[in-house]
């Protein structure tokens, strides 16, 4: 059940239709419709193995790196669909950034962490201002200033997954995927990380996907349901459950596998 | 079946059922540890022991003059240099061939290729032809490098033909005084102003040994390479490939940073593993008595290795001994090209 009235408030960013992702010949997601509209945060909430990352790395065709992964239906981004042939996935990725569920700096100095995706996408500005400006945006400036030049490795965690953020918005995207940003964080790191998300949507789309419901009622706008159910031969498919304003996910679902799931008695 | 009763009884019950038995385990322990130091001690002993006899037979004969003098029917006047030249010379040929193709093909396989059933084939016979045993690549470089490609081999003859014939054409088509040709027979010409075939290795020669050599570590190095690449974490690739990073610019710029000091220590190995070769050194022919030094990568040539055994196979004691020093002149070739290599690779391992 998706509830239209409250998705076309404002333009979408991202509109997924009839989406099916095959792992092989395994179904792994099917029949995904929904829109993702701008300047949003979207949640992403379901059991394990319901499919919602495998959703959200098709937004910017990270499950091209799969080599048995093919999808099927369309994702329209401004009028294009994603997976038409004269989408190159590289260009892709840097309009559509990702932050990963285990922070992953490159062994590199905090500046460079930064600068990397500005070089090789031929930023032709100030890198100095870009830095300092993508670490502001990540609310992370005031802890590395005086130590650019450190590894990004010897930041906490926290610091580490904040760092990821300010790499992917250096490259101006227009929509970031944050595939559950807070699990491997402790609570004061994952409660600064979802300030900044707060901050982040004034300026960015974000699709988060998250285990943590408190986080998704806190930093979202939208939330979309995915449930999983088995299929003979003991293999599961995920699908959309339903998809709605948050507070309506939250206080007066539509289903009641929603229901179910946000009060806890599953998943 | 029972079901398990869950109170307090039972559980010491349970309990009592493990026998802990500490000091026979420890006891276990410390056999285990004694039987790994004793393997690391006869390992360690038996290379002591091999040091030892070659310093103390050696170590007398290796001076100056041993350096510098070539090889001689008289064991006081013999030397080493021409076969340390040829070392030198073969193992930089080998380095220069083998590091390039051997780090360009793991990163080919581990990072650009497709898993499908050929390349899966390639990597069998690649891992297999690590095992190859060093005389047959003796046999191969004799074949290709030496009578294919050598002086008035199949390619020379090839050549040759199709110069001739390329002259013939132009004789007909241009008659015998033209400019063009004139030119064209300056091009297809020796310095006696003969026509002649395409030599590339020039024989038993240095560059036919480094090629030899090369194809026999170039496994080694393949195979080090993709180890070296497979350490460095898949998280790394993916944040490259969200960031709009090609391919080639996440290898470039995040793996190969990573995996450069492993690949290093792989080549490292492989060249250890070519300086001490003699068999199929000594089946392309290569000589075991030069009295020059090489002058470029068409000459003849001799390396340490085959020096040594030439010496061992003379009756007399004074060359045994002589052999004990060209050992140690080649053990500490090896030790400074492994040092250098290490320097190297801390050079160049940024502390992140």
């Amino acid at each position: 059940m998706v509830n239209e009235s409250a998705q076309i408030a404002t333009e979408p960013a991202l509109r997924a239709e009839n989406l099916n992702v095959y792992y092989g010949s395994t179904l792994a997601v099917r029949e995904v419709n929904l829109k993702i509209p701008k300047n949003k945060v979207v949640a992403f909430i379901g059991p394990s193995g319901c499919g919602k990352s495998t959703v959200l790395r098709c937004f910017n065709r990270m499950n091209d790196l799969i080599p048995t992964a093919r999808v099927t239906g369309t994702i329209s981004f401004q009028g294009t669909n994603l997976y038409a042939p004269s989408v190159d996935p590289v260009e892709l990725r840097r309009r559509i950034g990702m932050v990963f569920q285990k922070p992953n700096p490159f062994p590199k100095s905090i500046y460079n962490n930064i600068a990397f995706g500005a070089r090789i996408n031929g930023y032709k500005g100030d890198m100095d201002e870009l830095v300092e400006m993508s670490l502001r945006r990540a609310a992370i400036w005031d802890e590395v200033k005086d130590k650019l030049q450190e590894s990004g490795l010897a930041l906490s965690g926290g610091q580490q997954q904040r760092l990821c953020i300010a790499r992917a918005i250096a490259i101006a995207p227009e929509i970031i995927l944050m595939d559950e940003p807070c699990s491997a964080l402790d609570p004061i790191s994952t409660l600064k990380v979802e300030e900044l998300i707060h901050e982040l949507k004034q300026q960015y789309t974000i699709v988060i996907v998250t285990h943590n419901m408190q986080q998704a009622s806190r930093v979202s706008d939208l939330t979309a349901f995915y449930n999983a159910e088995a299929l003979e031969g003991g293999s599961k498919v995920g699908y959309l459950v339903e998809y709605d304003r948050t507070t309506s996910i939250f206080h007066n679902p539509a289903e009641k596998a929603t229901q179910d799931y946000v009060s806890g008695r599953f998943g | 079946m029972n079901t398990p009763n869950t109170s307090g009884s039972s559980l010491e019950s349970q309990a009592a059922k493990f026998e802990v038995d500490i000091s026979s385990r420890y006891r276990t322990d410390s056999i285990f540890k004694t039987l790994t130091w004793l393997a690391i001690s006869i390992a360690l002993l038996v290379l002591a022991t091999l040091i030892v006899d070659v310093l103390f037979d050696g170590l007398p004969f290796v001076n100056w003059d041993f350096l510098t003098n070539f090889p001689s029917r008289k064991p006081e006047r013999a030397g080493l240099l021409s076969a340390l030249a040829g070392t030198i010379w073969v193992m930089v040929t080998v380095a220069v061939i083998a590091f390039p193709l051997g780090v360009g093909a793991g990163i080919f396989l581990e990072e650009f290729a497709e898993d499908n059933w050929f390349t899966r084939a390639i990597e069998i016979n690649i891992n297999n032809l690590a095992g190859v045993p060093s005389i047959i690549y003796g046999l191969l470089g004799l074949q290709v490098f030496v009578r294919v490609f050598g002086p008035n081999g199949w390619f020379y003859e090839l050549t040759l033909a199709i110069k001739e014939s390329v002259y013939q054409l132009l004789v007909e088509a241009f008659g015998n005084n033209s400019m063009l040709l004139q030119w064209v027979y300056g091009l297809l010409t020796d310095a006696d102003g003969q026509i002649t075939g395409v030599d590339i290795t020039g024989g038993r020669s240095i560059i036919t040994g480094g090629l030899t050599l090369a194809l026999l570590v170039l496994p080694i190095v393949i195979v080090s390479t993709r180890e070296s690449l497979r350490a460095v974490p898949d998280s790394l690739r993916l944040a490259g490939f969200a960031l709009g990073a090609t391919r080639w610019q996440v290898v470039r710029d995040q793996i190969m940073p990573m995996a450069f000091p492993g690949v290093l220590t792989g080549t490292i190995l492989a060249l250890s593993r070519a300086i001490g070769e003699t068999a199929p050194l000594i089946t392309i022919g290569a000589l075991t008595f030069i009295s020059f030094l090489p002058e470029n990568l068409q000459s003849p040539f001799t390396v340490l290795p085959i020096q040594i055994y030439n010496w061992v196979s003379r009756p007399q004691k004074d060359f045994h001994d002589l052999a004990a020093g060209g050992i140690i002149v080649l053990l500490v070739v090896l030790l400074v090209m492994n040092s250098t290599a290490v320097l190297l690779r801390n050079k160049l391992q940024k502390r992140f």
